[in-house]
């Protein structure tokens, strides 16, 4: 047992920061440390620069753009992106719709879609949720009806995040009414330019807007848009969502989080003591480091032990998401204690713009919409309280 | 990085499972609690047989070279069983300062006897006025002739009861909370002015107080040297935190499996309670402590070598927290799962509660640590 990283592997964290730091446009770091999102484009030009670099799907096979990094290299490359602070590549390309092509698509998607993925010449976004298939994805209700050499799709698809922004939208379909829910579902891939198909935003709690409804009325997608088998789709769903067991924790992000309180809070701020000599607040952060550095011991047991379990989910990878999620949702937490009478005034950035001075730095205006914002890590992906099941079940036996 | 055991530590580990596995079923623990000593000295003999009592002491003084991870392999499987022999006090904790501060003589001398298992060795540090600051030493030795006069009390000492030899801190200088000044010496448990007071303690193992009146040992007696004794017994704590987090998890793992196997077999209103998600909740709550304890303590373990005392600081403190509040978290839900029973002597998950409560209670609970850690200024920079 060693728990300390390799010469080579600490060689490699080196080459890894040095290309962030070349790599990474000033501007687009700043904003993410001031907790805004990025734009479409920044996140477009940013993952090419990844893809140009051969980085944009380091856990892709070799012959489809990945590296060939072993899983504790993939860690570090992580760890070092989101520590830059820098965009991820799209999630929905590389971890989610690139994988399942890959294992279950047809050649010719393969050569058709993954390359245009890497780049991002294709922003994908996902159709698994409807408004009455939450938690309970498998009684999901949109249809898709074999006609000719087409499917007619029909239905709801709910909490798309950046439908607004997708040219591609992989969707769960229900093509076998007559079986158990499981068992009559497909896995399609749907270019969101087909006519009937509608989307309309959701905005959220502090007033963004990051999710969508996507209708779809009569919408006829060519038979070949089918991945693997019809009526297979949940399995490929399953393997879609054990996929990302290790990246969910974000890790990285929750560090970055901590040492950027950290700055800020022994800053003084109008001519008050810094909130770092506040004892109850120390504790607090601290209390907080504790947990995350058990959760990286954790992440990182759960790499370690990847090669040896060969795909098998390892039992201390499920709590890597309720953990994770607690950690970050704290953490929003603690930046609007730090902003205290900052966090108040609603200034939002972005697209919207703004034309009136900023009422506070940067910082302490977006602390209070993270905040709200980042209730939903412990709701998507299957809330807490069912990765507590899946735990109970699955690790417990109960 | 490399979680995997060598085939060596594989075959420590089974041979340790095996032995608690074997000799240290729940009624056993029973009978070994009631022998003169609070212990079995049977399975004293059979852990020396083991090897596991010479195991982190250099070859060349009489050990067998074993390393922090072996430690950490012994004292989980021990803690598995809630062994109540004296294995931290001999090994990690008397038997630490003697192999952090001790000259060669006194190595090649003591540590035969440790690894036959015929000297058993309690660290006296602790005194009553200190809590948690191992600093504050009130305890005296006075120079006489090429000897030396110890005076003072000393308090909590773990197995201190039944102990043959203590290593026993004391101040030569400075004042009673003085970094430098303290040193470590060797006290035979015989020795004329020494009184014990020995005692219960909560989880069912021993300890003792100790009362020194004019108590003369040789100038051989020294452990290390006259002004750095406190330094060995910071070193000896923390490896003492990477230990006993083991032993914690050891409890942890047991507490768990106690507490699902129980779950799924008491029936109410007509079905297992396992079936019933708040209580299947609470279970998984206990998982999680666990498995965030097992991280830690691996941690502990590596951070144990540190060699830069405010990282190993830092992350002793840490893993304290950890330990500490999931400790808390899987004794409190078992007994909770386990219902009125839980808190019946009768049953083997109250005493894993109250092994998880006094491990936090000794070498500074969870709520000091968290704020020796807020006082380094956590773990990780500002940027």
């Amino acid at each position: 047992m060693d728990l300390s990283f390799t010469l080579e592997e600490q060689a490699f964290r080196e080459e890894v920061r040095a290309f962030f730091r070349t790599a990474l446009p000033e501007q687009l770091r700043a904003k993410l440390r001031a907790g805004h999102h990025v734009s479409k484009e920044e996140q477009v030009e940013w993952q090419r620069t990844l893809n140009k670099k051969g980085w944009a799907v380091p856990h892709w096979p070799v012959e489809w753009g990945g590296t060939g990094w072993d899983p504790v290299r993939q860690y570090i490359f992580r760890e070092e992106l989101m520590g830059a602070p820098a965009p991820e590549p799209l999630a929905f390309n590389a971890s989610m719709c690139g994988p399942v092509i890959i294992q279950f698509g047809s050649e010719e998607q393969k050569k058709h879609f993954l390359p245009r993925m890497a780049n991002l010449d294709d922003w994908w976004c996902q159709g698994f949720s409807e408004p009455g298939s939450g938690s309970d994805l498998a009684s999901l209700k949109t249809t898709a009806r074999r006609d000719g050499d087409a499917y007619v799709v029909n239905g709801q698809k709910t909490w798309t995040t950046l439908a607004q922004h997708a040219d591609w939208i992989f969707c769960l379909v229900r093509t076998d009414p007559s079986a158990k829910p499981q068992r009559g579902i497909s896995f399609l891939l749907i270019d969101m330019k087909t006519p009937g198909i509608t989307v309309r935003p959701i905005i959220t709690i502090e007033g963004g807007h990051e999710v969508n409804e996507v209708f779809f009325d009569d919408v006829r997608v060519p038979a070949e848009n089918l991945v693997g088998e019809e009526n297979r789709g949940w399995d490929y769903a399953k393997f879609l969502l054990g996929n990302e067991r290790v990246g969910i924790a974000r890790v990285g992000a929750s560090k970055e989080r901590v040492r950027r309180i950290k700055l800020l809070a022994s800053e003084s701020r109008h001519g008050n003591p810094p909130m770092i000599e506040n004892a109850r607040f120390r504790e607090k952060l601290a209390a907080i480091e504790v947990e995350l550095k058990a959760l990286e011991m954790t992440q990182m047991r759960v790499v370690a032990n990847m090669a040896t379990l060969e795909g098998k989910p390892d039992p201390a990878s499920s709590i890597l998401k309720i953990k994770g999620s607690e950690i970050q949702q704290t953490l929003t937490e603690m930046m609007v204690e730090l902003a205290g009478p900052e966090a108040l005034a609603y200034q939002p950035h972005g697209a919207d713009g703004r034309n009136e001075p900023a009422a506070a730095p940067e910082w302490a205006l977006t602390s209070a919409p993270n905040f709200f914002n980042y209730r939903k890590v412990s709701i998507y992906g299957g809330s807490n309280e069912i990765q507590k099941n899946i735990i109970s079940k699955q690790v417990l036996g109960l | 990085m490399d979680f995997d055991l060598s085939e060596e530590q594989r075959l420590l580990k089974d041979s340790v499972e095996r032995l608690v596995a074997d000799k240290y079923d729940f009624e056993s623990r029973k009978r070994y609690g009631a022998e003169p000593k609070g212990y079995s000295d049977g399975l004293w003999a059979q852990y020396a047989e083991l090897g596991i009592l010479g195991l982190p002491f250099a070859e060349e003084d009489g050990g067998f070279g074993g390393g922090a991870v072996d430690t950490m392999i012994v004292m989980e499987a021990l803690g598995r069983a809630l062994v109540l022999e004296p294995y931290l006090a001999t090994v990690v904790l008397g038997g630490g300062a003697l192999r952090r501060a001790g000259s060669a003589a006194q190595k090649q001398k003591i540590i035969p006897q440790i690894a036959e298992g015929s000297l058993k060795l309690a660290l006296a540090h602790a005194e009553p006025q200190a809590r948690y600051n191992l600093a504050n030493v009130a305890a005296t030795a006075k120079r006489d002739g090429d000897g030396w006069v110890l005076n003072g009390t000393k308090s909590g000492v773990l197995h201190g009861d039944s102990a043959d030899l203590l290593v026993v801190s004391a101040r030569v200088s400075g004042d009673q909370t003085a970094e430098n000044g303290v040193a470590l010496f060797l006290v035979p448990a015989d020795a004329k002015g020494l009184a014990r007071r020995g005692y219960a303690t909560q989880d069912g193992l021993r300890a003792a107080d100790i009362d020194l009146a004019n108590v003369r040992v040789g100038a051989d007696a020294l452990l290390g040297g006259e002004d750095d004794g406190l330094a060995v017994v910071r070193r000896v704590y923390d490896d003492a935190i990477a230990a006993t987090s083991a032993e914690a998890v050891g409890a942890m793992q047991r507490a768990l499996e106690l507490t699902v196997e129980y779950i799924k077999t008491r029936n109410q209103f007509g079905q297992a309670i396992g079936n019933f998600q708040a209580l299947q909740h609470q279970a998984v709550d206990m998982f999680t402590a666990l498995e965030q304890a097992r991280s830690m303590a691996m941690y502990a373990t590596m951070m144990a070598q540190e060699g830069d005392a405010n990282e190993r600081a830092r992350a002793m403190a840490a893993t304290r927290v950890q330990v500490g509040r999931s400790g808390r978290v899987v004794g409190k839900n078992g007994v909770q799962l386990h219902g009125g029973v839980g808190v019946t002597i009768e049953f083997a998950i109250g005493h894993y509660f109250k092994r998880l409560t006094m491990i936090d209670a000794m070498f500074g609970d969870a709520d000091h640590h968290l704020g020796i850690l807020s006082d380094l200024g956590g773990l990780l920079p500002a940027a």
